[in-house]
């Protein structure tokens, strides 16, 4: 029968897997984004890096290039390199998230629909979840998954004996960017579920790190003490990246006080999307 | 039967203010109506059900499920339609109610299909692939009603369906909810301050009044008693024609020297009044079916809604009235 013939039946068919459906968000959301030229771009941008990267590491094992300079080292694929590299796509990772964030929660609470996603068999957290997942996957493409390629080109370069002396370097990459991708994602979403315009949000995340560095860098230089960085979210970050990368200089923050901080303004940003996704909100009294 | 929805101590309270005081009760009927002014506590309700509130104590039933344990089976049975305007940017009416009706457990090729059939049923056929936000608010209504019936459920709840709406628009939504009532193998939850809506839709009504249930009315059997219910006005004194239709089996008062009050027995027609009154030589100057509307029930309810009674299961799940 045609469509427009049918009257209202109820549906017997089968049903999707529970633990699956957060990923309808996801590929609704990316579904959205994907028609974003801007994005397109931004992400050519971001494999910029990661080729020049490949070829550093390609130079020292090209023979004419090897030869051309003799024993002077163009640049050394260490640990410090590969941080490097995750500092720079951390930055890319930064700025995608201002502006690809915002636009994932607020329209739905702008236009109250909240509550025809949580009148379903859905948590809030499957909708955090699929939420974040977008975000979490482009940058996955640009820091760990180009971080690990390029790990890989320089063990298949140098040798099995090289992966085995630095295989902390992929673990360091792998678990350093998805601190970052997971501060950024709940940052993000936090911004964008308390403020409904797009731009605001997206400007508020990049005053949350430019702000709050200004007032570490104000409490450092006034109070003489390195603690003042805590609220530096950027020096935060790359202390513990350069815990994970053994780097022997010491950095401005002891790994444990960057660790705790770290955790606290997760937890804070956690709160403050618990508290601001809900089906409809109320006022106490 | 099994209650589709039954009440149990449920207090909902938001801070210091009840909005929910100590709910009792089960509703069996295949459409519910919650009625009651504004601020009666409706939407908090149809809310507290769907798990969107916490209840300070008491619980819920919806389905055999506790809503306070098993609120994910309750939201896999139910479609939801919500007061205010409520959609997702961007998305055409058709991925709209596609991605709602996949959110509810549909895989992607039956959800597009069930989002065409809903959408057509609703009436918004020819405009299904223009983006929600461009809809008139009557649009955005049926939208509403078709990403809550698109997965099929089991129980519908409606919150203010036809606000809103104009008189057309209203009568279409009305129109549309008899049917799925009458063709689906669904219940519905209707909840909304507007009496005709309820009347014209529900079987079982529940008013409640400042957070409390004040009453329970069995619409259809309100109905059928009114119909057995007659006031009559003569040009004589009326005890011998009183007599007479005591004589016929009615139940009889006089309310005045030339009113009457009957409830016609079961056997009796309004024909045989007429006849009981020719042969008793009165002449019949006013006939009147009494109409208990929902409009009179409401009222009554609001008056005695101060002190309200508790309603014990029993009376909620029978065909209680305000004869």
């Amino acid at each position: 029968m045609a469509v427009y013939k049918r009257g209202y039946e109820p549906y017997e068919g089968r049903l999707t897997p529970q633990w699956s459906r957060f990923l309808i968000i996801s590929r609704y959301a990316w579904r959205s984004l994907s028609d974003s030229k801007w994005l397109l771009i931004y992400l050519v941008l971001c494999a910029i890096a990661p080729v020049v990267c490949a070829v550093f590491i390609y130079l020292p094992h090209n023979a004419a290039v090897a030869e051309l300079f003799g024993k002077f080292r163009l640049i050394e694929i260490d640990p410090a390199f590969f941080q490097t590299f995750l500092r720079a796509q951390g930055q890319m990772a930064f700025i995608l998230a201002g502006f690809v964030g915002p636009g994932l929660v607020s329209p739905d609470l702008t236009n109250n629909a909240l509550p025809l996603y949580l009148c379903r068999p859905f948590s809030r957290t499957e909708y955090v979840l699929g939420k974040m997942a977008v975000l979490a996957v482009l940058m996955s493409a640009i820091t760990w998954v180009p971080g690990l390629l390029l790990f890989g080109f320089q063990a298949y370069l140098a040798g099995f004996g090289w992966m085995t002396e630095n295989w902390f370097i992929a673990a360091a990459l792998f678990l350093g960017s998805w601190i970052w991708i997971v501060t950024l994602c709940l940052l993000a979403l936090a911004m964008s579920a308390w403020v409904k315009w797009k731009i605001v949000a997206g400007t508020l995340i990049f005053v949350v790190f430019f702000v709050a560095a200004g007032f570490a860098e104000a409490i450092t230089a006034t109070l003489h003490t390195d603690l003042g960085h805590v609220l530096n979210l950027f020096e935060v970050i790359r202390t513990i990246w350069h815990w994970l990368f053994r780097q022997t200089d010491n950095p401005r923050l002891p790994i444990a006080v960057a660790c705790t901080a770290l955790a606290v303004f997760c937890a804070l940003c956690y709160l403050l999307l618990n508290k601001k996704l809900r089906a409809y909100h109320v006022e106490r009294s | 039967m099994q209650p589709v929805i039954e009440l149990d101590g449920l207090e909902v309270r938001f801070g210091n203010r009840t909005i929910l005081d100590h709910l009792d009760g089960s509703l069996s009927g295949r459409a519910i109506g919650l009625l009651g002014p504004n601020g009666a506590g409706k939407s908090t309700l149809i809310n507290t059900l769907l798990g969107f509130y916490r209840p300070f104590r008491g619980t819920a039933r919806v389905a055999g499920y506790d809503i306070r344990t098993g609120i994910r089976s309750v939201r896999n049975l139910i479609g939801y339609m919500p007061e205010n305007d409520s959609f997702i940017a961007g998305m055409s009416a058709v991925e709209f109610v596609r991605y709602m009706a996949e959110l509810a457990g549909l895989p992607s090729d039956a959800a597009l299909e069930r989002a065409h059939e809903a959408l057509f049923y609703v009436g918004l056929g020819e405009a299904r692939y223009r983006k929600v936000e461009e809809y008139s608010l009557g649009m955005k209504q049926l939208a509403k009603l078709a990403q809550a019936i698109a997965h099929g459920p089991k129980l519908l709840f409606l919150d203010e369906p036809t606000n809103g709406l104009d008189p057309p628009a209203r009568q279409r939504m009305i129109r549309l909810i008899r049917d799925i009532r009458e063709k689906g193998d669904l219940h519905l939850v209707l909840c909304s301050h507007l009496l005709r809506d309820v009347e014209e839709t529900c079987e079982e009504v529940l008013i409640l009044k400042e957070g409390r249930i004040v009453h329970y009315a069995n619409l259809d059997e309100e109905r059928r008693l009114n119909r057995k219910f007659v006031e009559i006005e003569t040009d004589v004194e009326g005890e011998s024609f009183a007599q007479g239709l005591r004589d016929l089996g009615c139940e009889c008062a006089l309310a005045g020297a030339r009113r009457l009050k009957l409830v016609l027995g079961e056997s009796t027609e309004v024909r045989d009044v007429y006849r009981v009154a020719a042969e008793r030589g009165a002449n019949i100057r006013r006939l009147n079916f009494r109409r208990d509307s929902l409009e009179d029930i409401f009222l009554k309810a609001m008056e005695n809604g101060a002190a309200p009674p508790p309603l014990p299961s029993a009376a909620v799940n029978g065909a209680s009235n305000v004869a």
